[in-house]
């Protein structure tokens, strides 16, 4: 324990250089930006920022990296919040509440919401992963395919409940979702499937930020472009305005929300350490159970502040948990840390289990820096909500234009692909009429972010288990998950019969 | 006097020749360039063998200024390579895309004609290095220290012996299947996306062993927590001197799986010697050089017609197989 603290002294005397307190500063700033335009996330914030790290040496360069990647992960959130488009897949889960409070009105509470939940995510999981890295690394190492199918599961049983009451649209619409996750190759045989029409620009899969850029960004445009036309709508997005007096008040609503953002602190950190899973499951996680622990569940979707805090919470917890993998694995547990991992072979570092043995003073820099990277941006991003706001106030039909030009750029920066862009505009229209039938669409969302990841972990299971689906419930860390993933499935039923039972009843009590 | 006047007139007329071609792209003669930054697709997924050399060619170019544009790394791991096969296909004529490519890049068309890839059409640049490939399992294995004590394990296992590896039909299944022919075993082969999460499942014992290459299991070797048995080589690898090659143990069976830069389909001629040059730079480089050795990396530089003749040899030997 000592010992840890004393290496983590060691690490801040290197964030405090002046030179490295400058990279965090420009880093979170810059990140902060890259993460708020839609389509381009840390991945690309990192990737197209690497080559600047070969003029510093390797701790500054990784700390600069780190600091982008948390900004991003603060930034994602603004336009998830202020124009319904996902900044970066991370923050899919904080446009489903986000947008609902800025069209009420209370976009810097959302913001502030954000904010501050990044700031206890990012501070809980630096703090986990100061003190108990080698053990939680023994986890990721065990974790093998059954744990990961049981806890897509986990995930899939917290969002059944999601959709409302009506249970059938939601498996509808997570079928949707199944079904467009499964488009492209598939990992195990290598063959082909579902190139619908045998169009090409299907090879590659649908890119769940396509979907969801579609089903929010444009779908939403329609849905207020419809309000605006047919019922002499408001001129503007949304009328926030911003003061210190709502700042504290907002502030002091967010302690009571103080469940939500350690449970998605634990569950982000937790998720994002496992290799493979990343922040964007782990968000969205986080908004499901938040939403199951809630007293006033049926307010998520309509402006539950708790549906912003979770996920952002989980979002930067996780972008610090994926870093465990990569530093003692050498395996990345997103598409930001890969890169990074990447900048490490440049530097001369070689990741896996060896690095916080050889090379102690990167290690304990970066974990320093990233408790002075939180710091830095909460403050950055606190002290830019007011101009946010501004833009807010832009005449609607200056901003929806900029808003659709937004859509397609960011549809298209993935894969570079027009046929993703054309997609994209069909899922919107779809996406549109899904809402109008009152189909909930973020289980569609969630299916295709988690769908690629469950479809092969339960593949490999049953390859190992020759078809047995005991596998899932005689391992150690797989049973207890895929139990508590059943239970959760069912409770709705559970919940329904129950009521049946309890409702004729209620009258006769009279 | 009369001479430096010379010089400086040659100078000027160089200065106004090479602006007036900067200004001009179609002028044939001057040294062909890349205008736009340049898609570096890899065959494989992210922190992979291949996909962490893309990204150490990347930075070298950029760290040395070896070129004008910047070279982006696009994973496409689908399919054992046979996405990034028709991306590259679909970049047909593109002085643009390049690839990164292992063995797949000819085994993948064979067992997939339908996806009309002729990788004779493909634009030879460079082969940058031969990986090498060894068994392994993990270190607490006490009782398995060679490869009959390995056979003798892996058999009384039947087939609830896993061996993890990257994708079926990938250069990790052909090796199993080696392996299960030549020592009578039933292994059971598990494709996972990628050597390095191979790597894992073996140090996190939800494998009982790996046919990785040195640089995926590298860490994990360092570290003590695997161990190698035997090589897929010709003689045995100076990084990993207590492992027996299978020519020493009895086996004729060596394989390499090349690590080579492809240019898109019908690239132009001066494109292609662009690349080629280029990737010599970075092959002669002290960074690469110094990762071949770390990585335990064999092979020699082979460019243009060589290149190809090697694929069709290596292509045909697939075939026959």
């Amino acid at each position: 324990m000592l010992e840890i603290l004393g290496l983590l002294a060691q690490g801040f005397v290197v964030v405090f250089e002046p030179q490295n307190l400058l990279l965090i500063v420009v880093g979170c700033t810059l990140g902060l930006f890259i993460g708020a335009m839609p389509g381009l996330g840390s991945v690309n914030g990192v990737a197209i920022l690497l080559p600047l790290t070969f003029l510093v040496p390797p701790t500054g360069a990784v700390i600069f990296l780190a600091a982008i990647y948390y900004g991003a992960m603060y930034g994602g959130a603004i336009s998830s919040i202020m124009l319904g488009i996902p900044g970066a897949s991370t923050a899919v889960a904080t446009t489903f509440d986000g947008r609902p409070l800025a069209k009420q009105g209370m976009a810097d509470k959302a913001l502030i919401g954000a904010a501050v939940a990044s700031f206890v995510g990012g501070t809980i999981s630096v703090v986990l992963f100061t003190f108990f890295a080698p053990p939680l690394a023994h986890v990721a190492l065990v974790f093998g395919a059954p744990e990961e199918f049981a806890l897509m599961m986990l995930a899939f049983a917290t969002f059944v409940g999601l959709g409302g009451d009506d249970i059938f649209k939601t498996l509808f619409s997570i079928a949707i979702g199944l079904v467009l996750s499964a488009i492209g190759f598939d990992i195990i045989s290598g063959e082909p499937r579902l190139v619908l029409w045998g169009i090409t620009g299907f090879l590659h899969g649908v890119n769940f930020l396509v979907l969801a850029i579609g089903i929010y960004g444009i779908g939403e445009m329609l849905w207020t472009v419809e309000e605006h036309a047919l019922g002499g709508g408001k001129s503007m997005l949304s009328d926030a305005t911003v003061s210190v007096e709502r700042t504290m008040t907002a502030l002091k609503d967010l302690l009571r929300t103080w469940k939500s953002s350690v449970m998605g602190s634990l569950l982000g950190y937790f998720v994002g350490i496992l290799p493979a899973a990343g922040a964007t499951p782990g968000s969205l996680m986080a908004y499901g159970i938040a939403k199951q622990i809630s007293n006033e569940p049926e307010k998520f979707g309509n402006g539950a502040i708790e549906g912003v805090v979770a996920p952002e919470a989980a979002n930067n917890a996780a972008s610090t948990g994926s870093m465990l993998p990569m530093l003692t694995l050498g395996i990345p547990g997103s598409p930001t840390t890969a890169i990074l991992l990447g900048g490490m072979v440049i530097w001369g570092l070689e990741p896996g289990p060896l690095l916080f043995v050889d090379h102690s003073e990167f290690v304990w820099g970066l974990i320093a820096s990233l408790y002075a990277a939180n710091l830095v941006t909460v403050l950055i991003n606190i002290a830019f909500i007011p101009v946010f706001i501004k833009v807010l106030k832009t005449p609607f039909t200056i901003l929806a234009p900029i808003i659709f030009t937004l859509c397609l750029i960011g549809g298209y920066a993935p894969t570079q692909d027009m046929h993703d862009v054309w997609l994209m505009i069909v899922f919107g229209i779809v996406g549109y009429l899904m809402r109008k039938l009152d189909y909930p669409l973020a289980p569609a969302v969630l299916a295709i972010v988690l769908g690629p990841l469950a479809e092969p972990a339960l593949r490999q299971s049953l390859i190992i288990s020759e078809g047995s689906f005991m596998i899932f419930f005689e391992r150690l860390y797989a049973g207890p998950i895929m139990v508590t993933a059943l239970i959760l499935l069912f409770l709705p039923v559970f919940k329904r019969v129950y009521d049946r039972i309890r409702k004729p009843r209620a009258p006769a009590e009279q | 006097m009369l001479k430096s006047q010379h010089t400086l007139w040659k100078a000027i007329w160089a200065l106004g020749i090479s602006t007036m071609l900067a200004g001009i792209p179609v002028v044939g003669h001057a040294a062909w360039e890349p205008s736009k930054p340049v898609e570096f697709v890899v065959m494989a997924g992210k922190g992979g063998g291949a996909d962490k050399a893309v990204r150490l060619m990347q930075s070298i170019i950029a760290s040395e200024k070896m070129a004008p544009v910047p070279f982006t790394p696009v994973n496409k791991p689908g399919g054992s390579g046979a996405e990034a096969l028709v991306h590259m296909k679909g970049k047909m004529g593109s002085n643009h895309t390049i690839m990164f490519t292992l063995n797949s890049f000819y085994t993948t068309p064979l067992r997939q004609p339908g996806l009309g890839v002729d990788i004779a059409t493909f634009t030879p640049v460079a082969r940058m290095a031969e990986d090498t490939f060894l068994l392994w399992v993990h270190s607490d294995r006490k009782d398995i220290n060679n490869i009959a004590e390995f056979a003798k394990a892996a058999k009384a296992k039947g087939n609830k012996w896993i061996m993890a590896g990257t994708g079926k039909n990938s250069e990790d299944n052909l090796l199993t299947d080696f392996l299960n022919k030549a020592y009578d075993l039933n292994m059971k082969y598990v494709p996972y996306k990628g050597g390095g999460k191979v790597a894992k499942e073996l140090a996190g014992k939800n494998a009982d062993s790996t046919v990785n290459n040195p640089s995926e299991q590298l860490g994990f070797y360092e570290a003590g927590t695997t161990k190698a048995l035997a090589a897929f080589t010709d003689d045995r690898l100076p990084l990993f001197p207590g492992a027996p090659t299978f020519k020493e143990l009895g086996e004729d069976y060596v394989y390499y799986m090349q690590r080579t830069v492809v240019g898109a389909p019908g690239m132009s001629k001066e494109a292609a010697d662009y690349y080629t040059g280029l990737f010599t730079k970075v092959f002669n480089s002290d960074k690469w050089q110094e990762y071949r050795t770390k990585k335990s990396l064999q092979g020699d530089l082979l460019t243009g017609d060589a290149l190809m003749s090697y694929w069709k040899r290596e292509r045909d030997v697939t075939w026959s197989c």
